[in-house]
């Protein structure tokens, strides 16, 4: 097969001097490297990071609520040294909000000055003037883009946004630009990561989708739980993360409204590292179990199925 | 690589994943990018670039244990398969007594000698002794072992992997090794607690030695029969497309979890359509407010919320045997998007008629009102097989006069009327009354007015007979319907 780097595919498209580096050698690096930073990866994640990398295109997580898609990206700008960039999406973000905006007060407070200074300007000076850089709000995605130093771009709950807006983000994604009217095309001075995080509480376009990566990153196995418990929370004793890591899973073989997240095991494990507890007994599991359990018919389930049996024989 | 990679693909959009030329391309500059030596890693590599939906994994992985399974003859597992042979060899030499070198860490060898040298206790040895200590090499090798002894796989036998799986898992006892596996990690001081969790653990493990034999057995169909004939005997349709009507057990439970999501997209997608499909009139104060910044000059116009007019709903839905599950899945949806409608009123019939709205009611979540339905609603008045006559009389004398010009009328069923009379003019006075009448059919049209169906009756009289058989259908009617 004929090997195209893609990277340097996009760094001759972008114009760039050189071809950036890419930021790791292989899947063990990214694994070792996210470690180093508290963030426990599996084969899929990493593999998925690491042809981020490679084919230089952005990666759109999906997912339960809490099992770690914000915090991917968080660590991943950790282990390369690169500055992070959020974009937190919600309904009824605009352009405005995202890419670029005029700064129209100090546009007018431009031309006012200009009036009261020699009426003789030409207008055409002016409105070159006040349509330059000096006058344009950087957003997030533009200061992604424009950036000379290294940045990973997190674009935080894509599904939150209107299917039209969606559209505000293909040019960036796929050509690693910002086309403004006024300015001409802004291009990317380095290859920013991008990741994309959903809740997947809407169809994504397809048009965004296939201009992804795609991971998913489900409920973590007991090993990898423990292991996430064990490197997150200071002071617990491995048998202690093993055993939490076994209830959560039995917690999330019932058929809850809302499972245990990884989020909320950690907060749990916390909470049962504060009361000094080695072991979960079933009087620590009741008392404890709204950490891991928001509703109250989930909660009376929980309680029912794991412990109700050990009462009945009691 | 790149002919398996486009087979394998063909595979893919024939199981109904929508893969993209571009992703295509972006799958195979990937495995450019890696070393396709290593199996997981193109597993990982290829779902990245090919799947953009979590719900279409298992089709996918299911197509790529087919394609690239272990056996098959790529260049890249070759390599895998020399070192498992070598292994092998170095095994025969050995002393067979094989369930002794678990722990030695080169059984990954054992079953692929083939030669079946355990006794049955000893492989029900092996394989409680490796699910004890989580050796997921030895697992493997003894659900090797398991499928030469059990399975009885004949080349060219035209059947179907699950015939194997039962075959073996028959004899393998696995209840008992369940037991075991719960007995042994038991503690004597156990509470309930840790009795449950040990039972967790069996069950999951047990699970992934069942899905360690169905992998085996998939791999020796590969080779007896080729990848792209097995792919067509084992791919199953996404849970979207599984005909609700047909659907066994598994497929029933995929349709299940795949509903709840399903609602819940649904709900958020016509929330934001309803917000956005029309403004409120001028909201002076927010407007005046807002034109401060720009020296009193009312640039940004603001809206008032609109408050446009919502349906009412009636449904009135079979639920006898062939049809019910089709009828739990409407009623699940329709009430779970509930918020949609300024009223939605539920009945189920068999020959009787009976209201379930209080069931939704008093429950918030559908999934639980649907399940007390069987047991709560009063639906057979005489022999329990399905009377569309009697039932739509029974509702018309009863609740017609609920019914006005913003109501739609949603019925659901079969038309299978058992040869009963049809009252087709009582469906033509709701027409007259209601907004609109839509009638479901979980058929295919092409079984319609075939044997007792007589829905060609009672078709002039709705707005629209539509064919409804899976979830896809259904969601995108409801869609259309709010």
């Amino acid at each position: 097969m004929s090997s195209i780097d893609p990277r340097q595919e996009l760094a001759d498209r972008l114009g760039l001097a050189e071809v950036p580096p890419a930021r790791f050698e292989n899947v063990a690096e990214v694994i070792e490297k996210l470690r180093q930073n508290d963030y426990l990866s599996d084969e899929a994640i990493a593999s998925v990071t690491f042809l981020a990398d490679r084919l230089a295109k952005p990666v759109l997580v999906e997912g339960p609520a809490g099992t770690g898609k914000t915090a991917l990206a968080k660590a991943v700008a950790d282990a390369v040294g690169a500055r992070l960039i959020r974009l937190q999406c919600y309904e009824g973000l605009d352009e405005s909000k995202a890419l670029y905006e005029w700064n129209y007060r100090k546009q007018l407070l431009r031309i006012q000055a200009g009036r009261s200074e020699s009426s003789t300007e030409d207008w055409s000076a002016l409105e070159e003037d006040i349509f330059a850089e000096e006058f344009l709000l950087t957003r997030p995605l533009l200061e992604a883009i424009s950036a000379t130093e290294p940045v990973v771009l997190l674009i935080d709950e894509i599904d939150r946004v209107e299917l039209e807006t969606e559209a505000l983000l293909l040019e960036i994604l796929s050509e690693y630009q910002v086309s403004i009217p006024e300015l001409g095309t802004v291009k990317a001075k380095q290859i920013p990561m991008v990741f994309l995080t959903s809740n997947n509480t809407r169809e994504l376009s397809e048009a965004l989708k296939r201009r992804c990566l795609y991971l998913y990153v489900g409920y973590p196995d007991v090993e990898r739980e423990r292991d996430i418990i064990i490197s997150r929370v200071p002071g617990i004793s491995t048998a202690l993360a093993e055993q939490i890591a076994r209830v959560v899973r039995s917690l999330r073989n019932l058929d809850l409204k809302k499972a245990p997240s990884v989020s909320e095991t950690l907060d749990w494990a916390r909470t049962l590292v504060l009361l000094g507890r080695e072991e979960i007994g079933e009087a620590d599991a009741v008392a404890t179990l709204h950490i891991l359990l928001k509703y109250q018919t989930d909660l009376e389930k929980a309680t029912k199925e794991l412990v109700g049996r050990g009462k009945a024989l009691a | 690589m790149r002919n398996l990679l486009g087979e394998f693909i063909v595979e893919l959009r024939a199981a109904g994943l929508p893969v993209s030329m571009s992703e295509h391309v972006d799958a195979a500059r990937a495995l450019t990018a890696i070393d396709i030596s290593d199996r997981e890693m193109v597993k990982a590599c290829l779902a990245a670039t090919l799947v953009k939906n979590g719900d279409h994994m298992p089709v996918f992985s299911t197509a790529f244990d087919v394609y690239f399974s272990n056996r098959h003859a790529s260049g890249a597992d070759l390599g895998e398969m020399d070192e498992e042979s070598s292994n092998a060899d170095e095994t025969k030499g050995d002393d067979p007594n094989a369930t002794g070198m678990r722990g030695s860490g080169r059984s990954r060898g054992m079953g692929g000698g083939g030669g079946s040298s355990m006794s049955a206790e000893e492989l029900a040895e092996m394989l409680f002794k490796a699910m004890q200590s989580n050796d997921l090499n030895s697992m493997r090798s003894g659900a090797r072992e398991a499928v030469d002894r059990y399975a009885g796989m004949e080349p060219g036998r035209p059947v179907g992997g699950t015939y194997y799986l039962y075959r073996t898992l028959r004899n393998l006892d696995l209840d008992s090794l369940m037991d075991r596996l719960i007995a042994a990690g038991t503690k004597a001081d156990a509470d309930g607690l840790e009795e449950r969790l040990v039972k967790d653990e069996a069950k999951a493990k047990v699970e992934a030695l069942k899905a360690a034999i169905e992998a085996e057995i998939r791999e020796r169909l590969v080779d007896d029969r080729g990848a792209e004939a097995l792919g067509k005997s084992v791919r199953k349709p996404l849970p979207e497309d599984i005909d609700v009507m047909h659907a066994n057990r598994d497929e029933m439970a995929q349709l299940e979890r795949a509903l709840k999501p399903l609602s819940r997209k649904l709900a958020t997608r016509l929330a934001r359509r309803r917000r956005k499909r029309r403004r409120g009139p001028i909201d002076l104060r927010s407007t005046v407010r807002r034109s401060l910044s720009t020296g009193g000059v009312p640039i940004d116009l603001r809206f008032k919320p609109p408050h446009p007019a919502k349906p009412e709903i009636v449904v009135i839905a079979d639920i006898s045997g062939s049809v019910a599950s089709f009828a739990r899945f409407t009623l699940h949806m329709v009430h779970a998007i509930s918020s949609q409608f300024s009223k939605v009123r539920s009945f189920v019939f068999v020959d009787g008629l009976d209201e379930v709205t209080h069931l939704f009611e008093e429950s918030d979540d559908p999934a639980e009102a649907v399940a007390r339905i069987n047991s709560e609603a009063d639906v057979i008045a005489f022999d329990g097989h399905s009377d569309y006559g009697r039932a739509l009389l029974v509702f018309h004398e009863k609740y017609a006069s609920t019914i006005n010009k913003r109501t739609a009328v949603l019925i659901l069923g079969d038309a299978r009327n058992n040869y009963h009379q049809a009252h087709a003019e009582v469906l033509a006075d709701l027409k007259f009354r209601a907004r609109n009448v839509y009638w479901l059919n979980p058929e295919p049209t092409s079984y319609w007015n075939s044997g007792d169906s007589v829905i060609r009756e009672y078709a002039p009289y709705c707005d629209k007979v539509v064919e409804c058989r899976s979830l896809r259908q259904l969601e995108a009617f409801v869609g259309d319907l709010a």
